[in-house]
């Protein structure tokens, strides 16, 4: 039993840890293993346990379990690799949304949107509009937004802060991290010419 | 015309023995070359000198489920007229990449002396073996009358080794390559079929992934009238199928390409009449990316049909639930767990004929979203396929009383393998182990064959496995049990067993060492991430020298540690080719 707990302590460690990316990474792939081996080498149990002790031990393990679960096995599910490759792309793509955060200048807290929803720059604008209860205006390559109080924009790949509207809609997807509305005088300056 | 060689007549026996033999040799072989099975055959040469005699003599087919398990000379010594090879290679875990590159089941050594003995040898069929084209330009060049080529998870060869079966194997009937890990270096090998080639009945090609000539395939197909299997890539196009269709109307079992395509009303008009006028089609696969739009146009198909795959299709419910009423005459069905409980409820109400289910996870290392297939999916299908014999179920959570009831309403399992997702996962209602479903399905299912079992379990399981699972053949096991005790009740019960496979597992070199008594009589055990070490395999092999104990040694792991032990039995000894990293005890 002890050394379940201190299994406990170590794998909550990894699984509040903060890191960006999926989960399934290596580290934690040994950890699962070595997790199923420190369980095996604990001492062995007569065979006349009943029900009950399997359940204290089920509690302990669903606990640790619970974040271990998140992350890969080698091999398993016994799956062959063929039919693993035939999917592993498609879903990739289809499961995990474009979600980005869009943050207003003014406003108490941000807001979260899947830009794999939006078919184009204006149903994108329209939504921010719904959202977050303003007029955005219509974008022109020289302008901007002109004649608006608030100028959509995105920080791209290179950490940039680029007006919305500039790039081709796929362009700007697959580079935008993150959407700021911005304000008043700040966002007429974007607008403007160079 | 086959110059099949003879043996002398041994006179002198006949004239010495007390009485004469009930009747000629050449009568006894021509009965016994009537019996199939390979397991009758080998029945019928332990009856007596004179059986083994007209076996050896007759004998055309060989199955050999463990290459290393003997050596090619001695099959060539015992056998002389062989014309058909099945030969298995490495342990079924190396599907599951737990088994390094450059373990050993080549096939080389082998095709040097078939080449020698069996001139005539006419098929070769082989799983998870490594081939190199050089092996295949070898065997191209070998065999003036090879006519079948099946490659199933075998590992490699290229494309390239294609174009050389497809340029020299002027007899060939049969090409069938699946899932095999392979270099896929182009399309090209299918135009190298000549044009003077038309012997083809099976062409299998579903596995590549790069684009055939559409050209050169449809002037295959017309031309090789006994054409009877075709399953092309997913390259090839509705339009394209819908051609081929047209070209080979005889096709009984068909693989399509993908489904994604724009079609006009004319072209899925077109395609509908194409797969209607496949009378004899009773197989049907692929169906890549199929969605509810075009399926339809295999609906003029469907009542005849008693196979078929949709393990690549993304459908969902209301899709399936609209395909299989279509489908009554199904036996197996092959899904994706996207078609969820309610899919799997049409095919309890759609296909009471069914015998054989399998259902795959669409996203199997998904943790996040609650979709796929549940106990009561299975429920279902059970409760309206009463047939059910084979199943294959992926599935996230499981309980003891939906097992029970399944069992219940199918007594005649004789594959049952239940694969509950989350290593080691309790009864989800109860939070019990799932000790007392495996107890009902080895209770209820007197002719199960094949178990392999999931969830939380603890050395219970086992003991009812031991104790009930009297025709048991092959187990796989994997993060359940307690202690050796587990291991021990199969060892001690289960007269049938011939391959257990076990990773992550509490059991011992006591456990191992409780099945001394019973190697010899199996074809082999894997156990990996147990608790065995280099003395309890050491152990067992001073003990047991006719079988081979192979350790896969870990790089990371302590020297006193087995980390993966595969136990055989063999008539050859340690195998030669053993690469640095596998210790033959």
């Amino acid at each position: 039993m002890e050394s379940i707990g201190v299994e406990e302590k170590g794998l909550n460690l990894e699984a509040t840890e903060l890191r960006l990316g999926l989960p399934g990474r290596d580290k934690i792939e040994k950890e699962i293993i070595s997790s199923f081996n420190k369980n095996k080498r604990a001492a062995p149990k007569s065979a006349e346990d009943d029900g009950s002790e399997a359940k204290a031990d089920t509690k302990h393990r669903d606990h640790e379990a619970a974040p271990a679960a998140k992350a890969q096995v080698i091999g398993w599910p016994p799956i062959r690799s063929y039919r693993k490759n035939n999917f592993a792309p498609k879903k990739a793509e289809a499961e995990y949304g474009n979600y980005v955060k869009v943050s207003m200048d003014g406003a108490p807290y941000l807001r979260k949107i899947d830009l794999k929803v939006y078919t184009g720059y204006k149903d994108l604008l329209q939504a921010l509009e719904n959202m977050f209860k303003l007029s955005i205006g219509v974008y022109s390559e020289r302008e901007g937004y002109k004649g608006s109080e608030h100028a959509p924009t995105y920080e791209d790949k290179d950490g940039d802060w680029m007006l919305v509207g500039d790039v081709p809609w796929d362009m700007f997807m697959s580079s935008c991290k993150r959407l700021r509305i911005m304000k008043g005088s700040e966002a007429r300056g974007l607008g403007c010419a160079v | 015309m086959d110059p099949v060689r003879k043996r002398t007549k041994d006179l002198s026996k006949s004239v010495d023995s007390a009485h004469l033999a009930p009747f000629p040799d050449e009568v006894l072989e021509k009965v016994l070359s009537l019996v199939k099975s390979h397991k009758d055959r080998s029945s019928v040469s332990l009856v007596c000198k004179d059986w083994y005699n007209a076996d050896r003599w007759s004998r055309s087919k060989i199955f050999i489920g463990n290459c290393y398990s003997v050596s090619p000379e001695i099959v060539a010594r015992r056998f002389p007229n062989i014309r058909s090879v099945t030969l298995k290679g490495k342990p079924r875990f190396s599907d599951f990449n737990l088994v390094p590159q450059n373990w050993g089941a080549d096939i080389h050594s082998w095709l040097v002396v078939f080449a020698q003995v069996y001139p005539f040898l006419e098929e070769l069929r082989l799983k998870r073996m490594v081939v190199s084209d050089e092996s295949l330009e070898f065997l191209a060049n070998s065999f003036p009358g090879f006519k079948v080529l099946s490659l199933l998870s075998c590992d490699g060869f290229s494309t390239d080794g294609l174009k050389a079966i497809a340029t020299h194997c002027k007899n060939l009937t049969e090409l069938d390559i699946q899932e095999n890990g392979i270099d896929d270096l182009g399309g090209g090998w299918l135009s190298c079929f000549p044009e003077t080639f038309v012997s083809l009945e099976v062409l299998n090609f579903a596995s590549l992934n790069s684009d055939v000539t559409f050209d050169a395939l449809e002037r295959l197909v017309s031309r090789c009238k006994a054409l009877r299997v075709l399953k092309v890539n997913k390259h090839i196009s509705l339009e394209q199928i819908q051609k081929l269709l047209l070209r080979a109307p005889q096709l009984m079992e068909v693989g399509t390409g993908s489904f994604q395509q724009e079609l006009v009303p004319r072209q899925f008009a077109e395609l509908e009449t194409a797969f209607g006028s496949c009378k004899n089609l009773h197989t049907l696969s692929g169906l890549w990316e199929a969605s509810s739009v075009y399926l339809p146009v295999i609906y003029p198909a469907c009542a005849n049909l008693t196979y078929l795959n949709l393990s690549y299709a993304t459908l969902q419910s209301d899709e399936l639930s609209k395909l299989l009423p279509n489908c009554s005459n199904l036996r197996r069905l092959w899904v994706l767990d996207t078609v969820e409980d309610k899919g799997l409820e049409a095919v309890g109400s759609s296909c009471p004929l069914l015998e054989e289910l399998r259902v795959f996870p669409a996203d199997p290392f998904d943790q996040d979203m609650v979709h796929g297939v549940t106990e009561s999916g299975f429920v279902a299908v059970s409760s309206g396929c009463r047939k059910l014999h084979y199943v294959l179920y992926f599935c996230r959570q499981m309980t003891n009383a939906a097992v029970a009831t399944i069992v219940k309403n199918c007594p005649d399992f004789t594959h049952f393998r239940l694969c509950i997702m989350n290593p080691g996962q309790a009864d989800y209602l109860t939070n019990d182990p799932m000790d007392e479903a495996f107890g009902a399905v080895v209770k209820t299912c007197t002719k199960l064959q094949r178990l392999a079992v999931s969830g939380l379990l603890t050395d219970k399981t086992f003991e009812y496995i031991g104790k009930y699972a009297k025709n048991l053949e092959t187990l796989s096991v994997a993060f359940a049990g307690s202690s050796d005790r587990g291991m021990q009740s199969v060892m001690e019960g289960c007269p049938k067993l011939r391959k257990l496979e076990i990773r992550d597992c509490p059991f011992g070199n006591e456990a191992l060492l409780s099945g001394l008594d019973k190697y010899e009589s199996m074809r082999s055990l894997w156990m990996s991430a147990c608790n065995l070490t280099m003395n309890g395999c050491r152990q067992l092999a001073k003990n047991m020298p006719r079988l081979n104990v192979e350790v896969i040694k870990d790089e990371e792991s302590d020297d006193s540690e087995a980390d993966k032990v595969y136990v055989y039995r063999s008539v050859v000894g340690p195998r030669r080719d053993a690469p640095p990293f596998v210790l033959t005890l």
